[in-house]
């Protein structure tokens, strides 16, 4: 394994303070609180190691690019911006605010975000075609396409794997975040996406399956990048759906999640290890 | 009597519907266990699950079908346009947060064009109501009609106690010599408090809930604007396509004039928030659309606006 550059202390440390973003930002309107806490460490392990994005390139045809294609985790993406100096984390209060452009989805008024999405299965296509501008112009840029597993429902997620192997992408990255849920029900119970490793692999893709939120497995599975020449990179980020908060860890009726402020204050201690939080907010889940 | 509640009802007493949604259950959420093989829940698939409508009601089934009401609309509009209208199958589809309410979701959610993509197909049918008992009373003669339709889901609730639908009918609230509001669906009920102040301001004023787009009465658009010196048209819609097109559709063809005001939204978007910050900032309050009527600001007072109880 190779070694990770960060220490994984400090990595976990980020991670943390973005689940506290998340958490305060599911009240007053709520958000999709479940699915941004199992995309929390990936996001943050890609922005701290992986991907050549900072504040002064966030111009530059010379930089990597991430596509947040779920994008109702787009919470877990703002809290990474404001620990890495990409957004100013007071601007986390405007949440659903008039006065600002932070909402359930994400929108490129926010600095950072590449393309907007809300509409699932639309941005492996976009990311496709970034990929390939930057194979006819021979740059040496990364790019990623963060997918939900529930997403893989769309057919366009498919056409996109039939693409990407076409032109041979190598430079492309689809991450799919396992977390067992699409907003209803376990993946499984509903459109079993299972075995999806041969899938990917059936579609010409290179894959690798791993746990999403350890960072030693993130550092070693993308230290291999690329994983195959000619081949579009897949990996499949095992996660919890609500980790870091056992009250609704794998609950299947608490994905969009609208707590009172009482509950905010006990969810922030049950992420540090306190007692689990009684929750009496209605259950949200209408998608 | 909720959508739900009709549903099931009216699924448990006729064999021929299906329920059908790509994963959007906040109005069916308890049918599965009372329909069994008959509810079918294809996952996040907008385009299979019309197309999958369309070969149940091959076999004489009248599907009705859930989604989002932006993606059901346009991520699958040409299943929709090709399966359904094409061959003119009884598809019923029933929209989820259409206009103003996907609130803070942003543009990919919000349906402001639906209408009029929707009336642009041939055969099918375009319908707005103005809350859930505007909706429950139209829905068993939407779901009967031979053919493919379109319902703009409102389950809000108003204190308006409606007329009995009638296929092509618009629902006529009122009528005023000085300006006649006509409007669908969410907007409804900011009407009902703009026209309040348009009166307690000293004019005569009119009201019209449209109900249907598409067939859409004529005669209540040619009444509205041939009785009163302004019309308005109000709607959580782009400008393009939707009930302003209709009117001006329907004076061209009739070879009249009318002084129209229309309210929509022009070519743009709309800023994602809740739904009371969603019609304060865009100018759509009761107050505020009689205020745009007026041409001036009065003393009244805007009653509050209930928060959607879903959100996606």
């Amino acid at each position: 394994m190779q070694s990770v550059i960060t220490p994984t202390t400090q990595l976990e440390a980020t991670a943390l303070k973005v689940r506290e973003h998340i958490i305060k930002m599911s009240t007053d309107g709520g958000c999709f609180v479940g699915a941004s806490l199992s995309a929390a460490d990936l996001i943050v392990y890609l922005y701290s190691e992986f991907l050549n994005i900072n504040k002064y390139n966030l111009s530059s045809p010379e930089r990597d690019y991430l596509f947040l294609s779920k994008g109702h985790d787009v919470p877990a993406l703002y809290g990474t911006f404001a620990e890495l100096g990409l957004l100013d984390p007071e601007r986390l209060k405007n949440h659903l605010s008039l006065d600002d452009h932070i909402y359930w989805h994400p929108n490129t008024k926010i600095p950072g975000i590449e393309f907007h999405s809300g509409s699932l299965g639309h941005l492996p296509s976009v990311a496709i075609g970034v990929a390939m501008d930057i194979k006819i112009r021979g740059g040496n840029n990364k790019v990623i396409c963060i997918i939900g597993d529930g997403e893989l429902n769309e057919g366009t997620c498919w056409e996109a794997a039939l693409v990407a192997n076409a032109y041979k992408l190598d430079n492309l990255i689809f991450v799919i975040d396992r977390n067992q849920f699409q907003a209803n029900m376990a993946t499984e119970d509903l459109i079993p996406l299972e075995p999806l490793h041969d899938k990917f692999t059936a579609f010409g893709a290179a894959v690798k399956r791993i746990n999403g939120h350890s960072f030693e497995a993130l550092h070693e599975a993308f230290s291999s990048y690329p994983f195959e020449t000619g081949k579009l990179n897949v990996v499949i980020a095992d996660t919890v759906r609500g980790k870091g908060l056992p009250s609704i860890e794998r609950r299947a009726d608490r994905w969009f999640c609208n707590f009172t402020a009482a509950e905010v204050e006990d969810l922030l201690k049950e992420l540090h290890g306190e007692q689990v939080t009684q929750l009496t907010s209605e259950t949200l889940v209408v998608r | 009597m909720t959508y739900e509640e009709l549903l099931t009802q009216t699924a448990l007493s006729d064999e021929r519907f299906i329920v059908m949604t790509a994963e959007n259950r906040a109005l069916v959420r308890n049918i599965p266990a009372k329909l069994g093989s008959r509810f079918i829940d294809t996952g996040i698939t907008e385009q299979t699950m019309i197309g999958a409508a369309a070969g149940l009601a091959l076999r004489g089934r009248i599907p009705v079908v859930h989604a989002l009401a932006s993606f059901l609309t346009m991520r699958a509009f040409e299943f929709v346009r090709t399966d359904a209208g094409i061959p003119n199958l009884p598809v019923k589809l029933s929209s989820f947060i259409p206009g103003f309410l996907s609130d803070g979701n942003g543009p990919t959610h919000q349906a402001v064009e639906d209408i009029s993509l929707m009336r642009g197909i041939p055969n099918m049918t375009v319908f707005a109501p103005a809350d859930e008992q505007d909706l429950v009373e139209m829905l068993p003669q939407i779901w009967n009609c031979a053919s493919p339709s379109y319902v703009r889901i409102n389950t809000r609730k108003t204190d308006h106690q409606h007329s009995p639908f009638e296929w092509g009918k618009a629902e006529v609230i009122a009528k005023g010599e000085d300006v006649t509001i006509l409007t669908y669906g969410l907007l409804f009920e900011q009407a009902l408090i703009a026209v309040e102040i348009l009166r307690s301001e000293g004019l005569s004023v009119g009201l019209v809930n449209m109900r249907s787009l598409k067939p859409v009465d004529e005669a209540a658009i040619l009444a509205a604007t041939q009785g009163s010196n302004l019309t308005v048209t109000l709607e959580d819609h782009f400008l393009t396509g939707g009930l302003y097109s209709i009117v001006a559709e329907v004076l061209l063809k009739n070879q009249v004039t009318a002084k129209v005001l229309p309210m929509a939204l022009h070519e743009k978007w709309f800023k994602p928030s809740l739904l009371p910050n969603v019609l304060q900032h865009e100018g759509f309050t009761g107050k505020q659309i009689a205020e745009n009527i007026l041409g001036y600001n009065t003393r009244s007072i805007q009653p509050e606006i209930a928060v959607p109880q879903f959100s996606e």
